[in-house]
């Protein structure tokens, strides 16, 4: 198992935050390898090499999303970072981007130089607005040093990148919703096609890609994308910070090479620290709050009787019937006091919060998803609930023009496929369920291998 | 009502972030300014001068600023204490906070103290999940939340009135 750690390596220097302190641990160095040794094509080629794939959820490999980026002449192009950061259980870019805010700006200039943008925009959510001005101070600090500007390191390339504040939604975390936002609209999705590589902010083709991956950028290009490759299992490849939280004893963001077992990260030292309070793992949602929550049984092992890994495939071995997705790396752990129904519902609320309202399905489903496990957890469901809910959810996820959608009818579905004893108790029981909790029951006894 | 010259310089500032005739993009970030600047939240009087500056239809403001929830469509008290109630908040006790903060306050979620001093709100997920449970409280975020902290906070806010006046 790895220990390398590639973004966060600098992270216990005293006063890497600021510029002459990062400067001096060795940073802006692939800003000068990358303008003035490597041509735009040479990076976006080492960025394919590395395997690295998209950090914000979706797993799209970075290199080929760079390489669909349309190049009319004379229309500019536009490198949009997503910090939205919203899906819940996930705080790992607010955390990159509050301690190494030099290590995303750094980032960005060599992705805009492969890309060919020279302005470039980090659409952040508008709570996060302390680290807004902890980037507004990192990007003048790069100013004042030439790293942004004009004519950087006398290439005759030129780079600007400025910090948007979103106000609150989390719909904006979808490409095209930020798009809109940073557009001064409400944040509706766009129809796809076109794709932003086409038509993007203003029209013209933009990339849009989350902070962490923009970060990933920096290692690929100082040591090389053969070299990034190298580290993880099969196409996983790299680093991935991973945001830890719930029922365990040491909560954080944690940089893990993607070749560690899902119970090395739970129960070792070095990451979780096993579950607080000395109860036991009832259940866990390894990617952000849209993932399928898998019992404890089924999160250790696959239906194959193999360790599970922290890597994009072992995560999802058993597709949604018993596996879940790497997602965004929000780890979201429940203790065997949890109930699941309660912490469904109150998943099912913020869908039904965020919905832009567009599509029907997602608009009017959330809210009926929302009101039935408010039901079912207060002990006045009948069982009837469960088919409905399971309906529901069926009719949302694929009918609506972007993932949030899905995103809402996957946890709910997950939740209903493998607690179905819990939702069931809650309505045979409507006096117990209201004092007391289910409990771990047989979630986590082993489960029979299927070959 | 209207901006101050260096308000006014903050706008335009932000105007030229982008591209000329795009100052349309330029309305998130002047509806937080405007907030901040008339008291906390955005009165049609005040929606209508951001379209003025920024020269849109109004109905255009309108309906960007009942879309995101971070913009208050009527009063709010002095402080505001927004705390997530979601998921990952609720598994480490949020119930518990929106409790306390009730009991020692006596308002419900939406609701203002009499003296305009307090408003408890409950948001959906402030990206916090590993340092719950917390809330925002305008630009910070408190965090690990505990009855003694609130008790703390509430004092706190108290006695900058107190020395305020």
């Amino acid at each position: 198992m790895s220990k390398t750690k590639l973004l966060l390596k600098n992270i216990d220097v005293e006063g890497i935050r600021f510029y002459e302190t990062y400067r001096r641990e060795g940073g802006y160095r692939s800003v000068e390898k990358a303008l003035k040794t490597m041509s735009p094509d040479g990076i976006v080629d080492e960025v394919k090499k590395s395997g690295l794939r998209g950090r914000g959820g979706a797993g799209f490999p970075t290199g080929l999303k760079w390489s669909f980026l349309a190049k009319p002449t004379g229309v500019p192009r536009y490198l949009v970072v997503n910090a939205d950061e919203s899906e819940p259980g996930t705080f790992k870019d607010r955390y990159l981007m509050e301690f190494l805010p030099h290590l995303l700006i750094e980032g960005i200039i060599v992705s805009s130089f492969a890309l060919g943008c020279n302005c470039s925009y980090i659409y952040i959510r508008g709570e996060y607005l302390w680290i807004a001005e902890i980037l507004e101070q990192a990007i003048s600090e790069a100013k004042n040093k030439g790293w942004l500007g004009k004519n950087i390191l006398g290439t005759g390339f030129d780079c600007e990148i400025h910090v948007q504040l979103g106000a609150g939604a989390y719909i904006c975390g979808e490409e095209t919703a930020l798009l809109e936002s940073l557009e001064g609209k409400r944040g509706n999705p766009r129809i796809k096609p076109p794709f932003p590589a086409v038509k993007g902010l203003w029209d013209c083709p933009t990339v849009v890609n989350n902070v962490e991956t923009i970060a990933a950028v920096v290692p690929i290009i100082n040591d090389g994308g053969y070299e990034y490759a190298k580290i993880g299992i099969g196409k996983s490849t790299g680093t991935k910070l991973i945001s830890a939280c719930g029922n365990i004893n040491k909560q954080g963001v944690y940089e893990i090479g993607m070749d560690i077992s899902v119970e090395e990260f739970i129960y070792s030292d070095e990451y979780c620290g096993g579950i607080a309070n000395g109860r036991k793992l009832k259940a866990c949602i390894p990617g952000g709050s849209s993932v399928p929550i898998l019992p404890a049984n089924l999160l250790l092992k696959t239906t194959k009787g193999e360790q599970r890994m922290m890597t994009y495939e072992s995560l999802s071995d058993g597709g949604f019937a018993t596996g879940s997705m790497m997602g965004s790396g929000g780890f979201i752990v429940l203790d065997d006091k949890q109930c699941v129904v309660k912490h469904t519902y109150t998943l099912a609320r913020f869908y039904r919060h965020e919905s832009c309202g567009q599509c029907s399905p997602c608009r009017e489903g959330t809210g009926w998803m929302e009101k039935i496990l408010l039901k079912i957890e207060n002990g006045k469901g009948n069982m009837s609930d469960i088919d409905l809910l399971w309906d529901i959810q069926r009719r949302i996820e694929g009918n609506t023009i972007c993932p949030l959608g899905d995103a809402a009818a996957w946890p709910v579905a997950a939740a209903i496929r493998h607690f179905r004893d819990e939702f069931e108790w809650h309505i045979t029981h409507p006096e117990m369920c209201l004092k007391k909790n289910f409990g771990i029951a047989n979630y986590a006894k082993p489960i029979e291998t299927v070959v | 009502m209207k901006f101050s010259e260096e308000k006014i310089k903050e706008v335009e500032r932000i105007i030229s972030r982008y591209p000329e005739g795009k100052q349309k993009s330029a309305l998130l970030p002047v509806l937080h300014l405007a907030q901040q600047e008339f008291n906390g939240w955005l009165s049609t009087d005040t929606m209508n001068y951001v379209a003025s500056l920024l020269k849109l239809e109004p109905i255009h403001v309108y309906e960007v600023a009942t879309f995101y929830s971070m913009y208050n469509l009527k009063p709010v008290g002095k402080y505001m204490f927004e705390v997530c109630q979601t998921g990952p908040c609720m598994l480490n006790g949020s119930d518990e906070t929106i409790k306390y903060i009730y009991e020692k306050l006596g308002i419900k979620p939406g609701e203002t103290t009499a003296d305009g001093l307090f408003t408890l709100k409950t948001v959906e997920c402030l990206g916090a999940c590993g340092y719950a449970p917390m809330m925002q409280m305008g630009k910070t975020y408190r965090e690990h939340l505990t009855k003694e902290k609130i008790d703390a906070i509430i004092a706190e806010c108290r006695n900058e009135i107190a020395s305020k006046n």
